[in-house]
């Protein structure tokens, strides 16, 4: 292996210390100058007309400053997706409507001295309703005559199938080779509908952001975002206001995982400071988080193969119909990467018919959320598998090895299918899927395991599954990260970047990445990141990008770096560049070890014969993806009198490339797999018959707790790719994507029978188990 | 209305309302290492330190423990000077977003006063009042044995 001085070490992360002695500051905890809180009145209905609205009397009342409703904006949709420009979302949201489409759309807004005083106009605010028919199902909106939920200007700001008058927010149709060629070569045919349900990402942090006016009157936005720069130029967009008189900063943020990387707040609170030259904060309620937030999309997806004796998949169709709720928010790309982050791993399967449809409805607004379209593609894929090697009588390890892709190998899917437009052709570089899953297997003792129904007490049956996957780094072709960086006088580094950290430590790996290339501790390179006025772009923390991406940027920008100290010590040293070398903090002459260290370069050339600033800036773009790959593995307990799951054993595997910082990288993994596990088993929204959510508190919507934890491993395989910096691919989003199909396949080992639907409800299984 | 309270080990009279939540109060007068996830009593962000028990601030009315002894994470060590607790933290890499971290330092404070030396279980059920969503747990549990072992072989 190489022998590096800081990747690949598990270096403490730079801010964990500020957050463990809890002197970091989140948004909130921003003290403002007579910040006004702002509260908002949510529409009771999932679909309603506004007739009449009448605020004069909560205008009246004490300490309320100002309430805004759709009367006093302009009419402007947008979407609230933080995604590159043009976004490949609908343009279906105004900031106030005169139509609410769920239950929480947006209605008023109030701006007052105190909270209780907001809250008191709130309920001072009289509405008229004329109450729509509302639609809930996703199959039952595609039906004619169903109530039509964007029916004024809504519009795609890229040319891609949009069909609001038949509720679809997005349409995605690929084919590769003949399917039904494909049909008719098989033996026999694996046909299976899966569902899965709507998911909060329950960030602790609610979502909040403050803005104000500066001294110099600039608007400054601090918030809870994964994307500051789209932020910015969304508010800019959305309020008509100039976007070089706007600042965005992101402050510690309580995690994201998709939620944050909605403009959901900004655009308020800017509103408000615009209008009332005062600083405005806004924060949800937990029950907000819930309801108002954004969610993973609830997704059905029809899958259907032809397959020979031997297991070979002859033909692939696969047909999602996805949820997404009153707004289309990733509504095409959510869908997409359904196919395109997992058709590729079967990329022997020649014949492939792929459909999806995003359709909206009277219900929650769906977002990005970790694994994005191929945590829900992946439920069925592996439980497929799993079925094809039971019918086949094949071990489904040695089944994978044999299909899935491997380095060198490409799939037409990558190309057939992007973001809103043809994907990028690629090639696998690096794949240790199979060391994944010798791994695995060893830690579960799969061998010993599997197929046992071993019966621990009365009624209670023990199984174990497995399942794969693979996502990607960055979008390729699209995404963007820079860096600056300039050397101090003591030959410290600063490290100005766009990229966001949220909570994953890309600050810490980041400066790792530069610290390597630099030959010095990490502790040498001081990371500034995510404020829009000091740092350069980057399209922010999503779709698997910052170590690959932004990691790429700042290694760039460390090697020009390095060049200019060397040219500076060639002068010092009195040698060419070419034969000095950075060795832990020295320039040395590798012909006679003469040297000088980092301060007397950056001393010289800020005070001595220089008189320049070393610094240099870099941009990064990706023409690929790589994918990272998993194999997760579960062992589970079945209750057969209740039909209650307990988890006894939970095992993941993971190629991310070289790991740059090991333990960060163990903990996305196994944050996402304990995330995926309760969503597996009992996350979802539970509605009244009128599209109100039920179970929008912690109370009811049950994420697990530390004493539910089982026997937790998790182990990185490394691998080297090649075009990621020092061999890194990504880590952020895989774990997510394998615990429901693992757990499924697993329960299947103990009891023979197949959860085709999340949460994995006692109830459910119950059901099942009794033939109910 | 006023009181007095002992806050990490500093006498601090405090103005507040009769309604008011201690959570809010603490916030308000610069304790803003008391964070805010729910506001139900559920995710435990809000955790502090009440005569040494951990305790939910959102669910307390200030006026309820005027003349209490509250302890916030910022009591137990500063960023110049950490507890071993909030060292072992950073050491196992247990914190990820930190949103949720001043609350497990808090708790783990309380349980390694009363079992210096606890089992993985009771780990588990000392820690099971507050959520994390970034780091499944895993890396905070060894975080605590990590930061008994130190306490220990400090004592």
């Amino acid at each position: 292996m190489n022998n590096y001085r800081t990747i690949g070490r598990s270096v403490e992360k730079s801010d964990a210390l500020a957050l463990a002695t809890g002197s970091s500051l989140f948004t909130d905890d921003h003290r403002l100058n007579d910040c006004l809180p702002v509260k908002i009145l949510r529409s009771p209905h999932a679909h309603a007309r506004i007739i009449n609205i009448d605020v004069r009397e909560a205008l009246s009342m004490p300490g309320v400053v100002d309430i805004i409703t759709h009367k006093e904006i302009k009419k402007k949709y947008y979407t609230t997706a933080g995604q590159g420009y043009p976004e490949p979302s609908p343009y279906d949201t105004l900031l106030f409507d005169d139509v609410v489409r769920y239950v929480g759309d947006f209605v008023a807004m109030v701006a007052a001295e105190t909270a209780e005083q907001a809250e008191e106009a709130i309920r001072k605010i009289k509405i008229e309703y004329e109450v729509l028919s509302p639609v809930f199902d996703p199959e039952k909106a595609l039906e004619p005559g169903a109530a039509v939920i964007h029916d004024k200007e809504e519009f795609h700001p890229i040319p891609v199938p949009y069909k609001p008058k038949e509720n679809i927010a997005a349409e995605v149709k690929f084919a590769v080779g003949d399917f039904q060629k494909g049909l008719e070569e098989a033996d026999f045919v694996v046909e299976e509908t899966y569902n899965s349900d709507y998911a909060s990402h329950a960030c602790i942090e609610p979502h909040v952001a403050a803005s104000y006016f500066d001294d110099t009157g600039r608007l400054v936005i601090i918030t809870a975002t994964q994307v500051p720069f789209h932020a910015r130029r969304i508010v800019s967009q959305v309020l008509d206001y100039p976007l070089k008189k706007i600042r965005v900063i992101k402050p510690r943020i309580g995690g994201g995982f998709g939620a944050k990387q909605e403009v959901l707040l900004e655009p308020y609170v800017a509103l408000f400071t615009l209008r009332t030259k005062r600083a405005v904060k806004l924060i949800y309620e937990r029950k907000e988080e819930f309801q108002s937030g954004r969610q993973r999309h609830p997704m059905q997806v029809k899958l259907k193969m032809g397959v020979k004796n031997n297991g070979e998949i002859t033909a692939l169709s696969m047909d999602n119909l996805m949820n997404t709720g009153a707004y289309g928010s990733h509504a095409l790309t959510v869908l997409s990467n359904s196919g395109s982050k997992t058709l590729p791993l079967l990329n022997k399967i020649k014949n492939i018919d792929f459909r999806g449809r995003s359709v909206y409805t009277n219900l929650p607004v769906g977002g990005a959320y970790r694994g994005y379209g191929a945590t829900q593609a992946y439920f069925a894929i592996n439980q497929h598998i799993d079925m094809i090697c039971r019918r086949t009588g094949q071990d489904m390890l040695e089944y994978i090895k044999q299909w899935h892709i491997k380095p060198g190998e490409t799939s037409d899917v990558f190309k057939a299918l992007g973001e809103g437009k043809e994907g990028v052709e690629q090639v696998v570089n690096s794949c240790k899927l199979d060391e994944c899953i010798d791994r695995g297997a060893e830690l579960i003792d799969w061998y010993k395991k599997r197929g046992q129904k071993t019966e621990t007490r009365p009624d209670f049956f023990r199984g174990v599954g497995m399942a794969v996957s693979m996502q990607g780094s960055g979008i390729p072709m699209i995404d963007m990260a820079a860096a600056y960086m300039k050397m101090n006088d003591d030959g410290s580094f600063n490290l100005d970047i766009g990229a966001t950290d949220i909570g994953t430590g890309s600050d810490t790996i980041l400066a790792q990445i530069a610290a390597e290339v630099l030959d010095v501790e990490t502790e040498n390179i001081m990371v500034l990141s995510s404020d829009t006025d000091r740092t350069p772009f980057d399209v922010g923390a999503y779709a698997s990008s910052t170590t690959y991406v932004s990691g790429g940027a700042v290694k760039k920008c460390a090697e020009k770096i390095k060049e200019q100290i060397l040219n500076v010590a060639s002068g010092i040293l009195d040698a060419k560049p070419g034969q000095l070398k950075l060795a832990a903090g020295k320039v040395v002459d590798t012909k006679n070890n003469k040297h000088c260290t980092l301060e007397e370069i950056a001393m010289n050339s800020l005070y001595g014969s220089g008189l320049t600033q070393i610094q240099a800036e870099a941009s990064h773009f990706v023409e690929q993806s790589p994918p990272p790959f998993i194999a997760q593995f579960a062992e589970v307990e079945v209750d057969k009198k209740t039909g209650k799951i307990r988890m006894v054993k939970f095992v993941s595997a993971v190629d991310c490339g070289q790991a740059i910082n090991p333990k960060l990288a163990e903990g996305q993994i196994e944050g996402a797999a304990v995330n995926g596990i309760t969503y597996a088993l009992f996350e979802g929204f539970h509605f009244t018959a009128k599209g109100q959510m039920t179970n929008a508190s912690f109370w009811d919507y049950k994420i697990w707790r530390s004493n539910d934890l089982p026997e937790m491993e998790t182990v990185i395989i490394p691998s080297d790719e090649k075009s990621g910096p020092f061999g890194a691919k990504s880590v952020g989003e895989i774990g997510i994507n394998c615990p429901a199909p693992a757990i499924a396949n697993a329960v299947f080992d103990a009891v023979g029978v197949r959860l085709t639907s999340m949460p994995f409800t006692p109830e459910k299984l119950y059901k099942l188990i009794n033939h109910e | 209305m006023t009181g007095t309270f002992y806050i990490n080990n500093e006498e601090k009279i405090l103005t507040f309302e009769g309604g008011d939540i201690l959570l809010n109060t603490l916030r308000k007068n610069g304790y803003s290492e008391v964070k805010n996830g729910c506001h139900e009593g559920e995710c435990g962000a809000c955790m502090i330190l009440l005569d040494g028990m951990p305790v939910n601030s959102c669910k307390i009315f200030t006026a309820a423990v005027i003349e209490k002894k509250i302890t916030t994470v910022g009591g137990l060590g500063s960023i110049h000077e950490p507890h071993l607790i909030q060292k072992a933290f950073v050491e196992m890499g247990a914190v990820q977003c930190g949103y949720c971290t001043p609350a497990f330092v808090l708790t783990t404070h309380a349980l390694l006063n009363s079992k210096p030396l606890p089992t993985d279980e009771e780990i588990k059920d000392a820690l099971d009042g507050i959520l994390c969503r970034c780091t499944g747990y895993v890396k905070i549990i060894d975080a605590v044995k990590l930061a008994a072992q130190k306490i220990n072989a400090h004592e």
